[in-house]
């Protein structure tokens, strides 16, 4: 009963992937494309989260979180970049 | 109680290891001590966190009341975004207006800017000084300034019995 | 025990239900503000809700996920203000439908003001 709603948890998860992907591809501009790797890591830690349910094992929630840390350093270095101050 | 001892610092940092290494073995408890006193004495001078924060029994009720205001708007805000996305139109009338804040603390701004951007149908763009420009995903031209004045008082009448 | 785990899994499939809105805001939304507003919203509640619903069906792992949901709702909200900050300014294009741009005015209003007074000082 569980496991099968999480799993359509999950599916629904890859489905909101595809859709941001789209954006991904098709975003006119870099900004764009920001937001929509910024949605997507953090729907990902979501979708880490659930493997470690599937998996059974905590030492994955370890790796959710420094993989957090990094999409949020990426993201302010990417607009950092934009607004060209690290030069 | 005064929120700049390094004790209170001390507490919730160590309160933030025991949920980061989920045990209480004392194996795990002892370098956990000793990295925190690492950091506190490295980095304790130019710590501003609590920066303006009052410590009165008000200020500690305000914080629960604040707490449950802001995630029932966080709630409302999804409510509302899934509605706009969802009806075929896609009701948008965007556009960016500004609004004066009176508080003073940094921390306090910080923590208000974060709750403009998860509440319904806003977000803010930039600070300057006290004027904050917001993102507004609905906007009635002929009241700009009751539409402003409206989204910050939302959460600074609890956030100015918290900071200053 | 059991009807806590099925109200943790119910709350699991809400948060993702929306991430897919949050990402269908991000495909039909006209300028990079609002798939900003759609993005930001839908993405920090799903995730926080999918976390905590995890949370409930394994009720030793909610001191981690505690520190992961504290850390997102601090976090997310950041960097979209610092993408929407450099987004505008580089002026990336808003839509046709965006009535009021008071920072725009500021910046404009700014600019003249330099030309204007002290000319030389860019030389």
């Amino acid at each position: 009963m569980i496991n099968t709603i999480l799993t359509i948890a999950t599916v629904l998860i890859f489905i909101s992937f595809i859709l941001s992907g789209y954006r991904f591809f098709k975003g006119p501009d870099t900004a764009n494309r920001t937001v929509t790797f910024d949605v997507m890591t953090i729907s990902s830690i979501g979708l880490i989260a659930l493997i470690a349910h599937f998996a059974n094992r905590i030492i994955y929630l370890d790796i959710a979180i420094v993989y957090g840390l990094l999409s949020f350093m990426a993201v302010i270095i990417i607009a950092k970049y934009l607004e060209k101050e690290l030069f | 109680m005064n929120l700049k001892n390094p004790a209170f610092l001390f507490a919730i940092l160590l309160l933030f290891w025991i949920l980061l290494s989920n045990t209480l073995a004392l194996e795990f408890l002892i370098p956990g001590m000793l990295l925190i006193v690492l950091i506190i004495v490295l980095f304790c001078r130019n710590c501003k966190i609590f920066d303006g924060a009052k410590t009165t029994p008000k200020a500690f009720i305000y914080t629960l009341v604040y707490i449950f205001v802001f995630l029932g708007e966080l709630i409302k805000s999804n409510f509302d975004i899934a509605r706009r996305v969802l009806s075929p139109k896609l009701p948008v009338n965007p556009g960016i207006i500004e609004a004066k804040t009176k508080l003073k603390s940094p921390m306090g701004r910080m923590i208000l800017a974060n709750s403009i951007t998860l509440t319904p149908g806003t977000f803010t763009v930039e600070i300057d000084n006290d004027t904050l420009y917001i993102h507004s995903i609905d906007i009635d031209e002929e009241h700009l300034d009751d539409m402003s004045s409206k989204i910050i008082r939302r959460f600074e009448k609890y956030l100015e019995e918290i900071y200053d | 025990m059991e009807t806590i785990e099925i109200i943790g899994a119910l709350i699991t499939l809400a948060g993702s239900i929306f991430l897919v809105l949050g990402s269908l805001g991000l495909v039909r939304m006209p300028d990079l503000y609002t798939r900003i507003q759609a993005g930001t919203k839908a993405s920090t509640l799903g995730t926080i809700l999918t976390l905590f619903g995890l949370g409930l069906i394994h009720l030793d792992w909610m001191g981690k996920l505690i520190i992961l949901i504290l850390f997102v709702l601090l976090t997310n909200p950041i960097s979209s203000h610092i993408l929407a900050r450099s987004a505008h300014y580089i002026k990336t294009p808003v839509s046709k439908l965006t009535k009021v741009d008071k920072l725009k005015d500021k910046e404009t209003e700014k600019t003249s003001e330099a030309n204007h007074t002290n000319p030389e000082d860019e030389l």
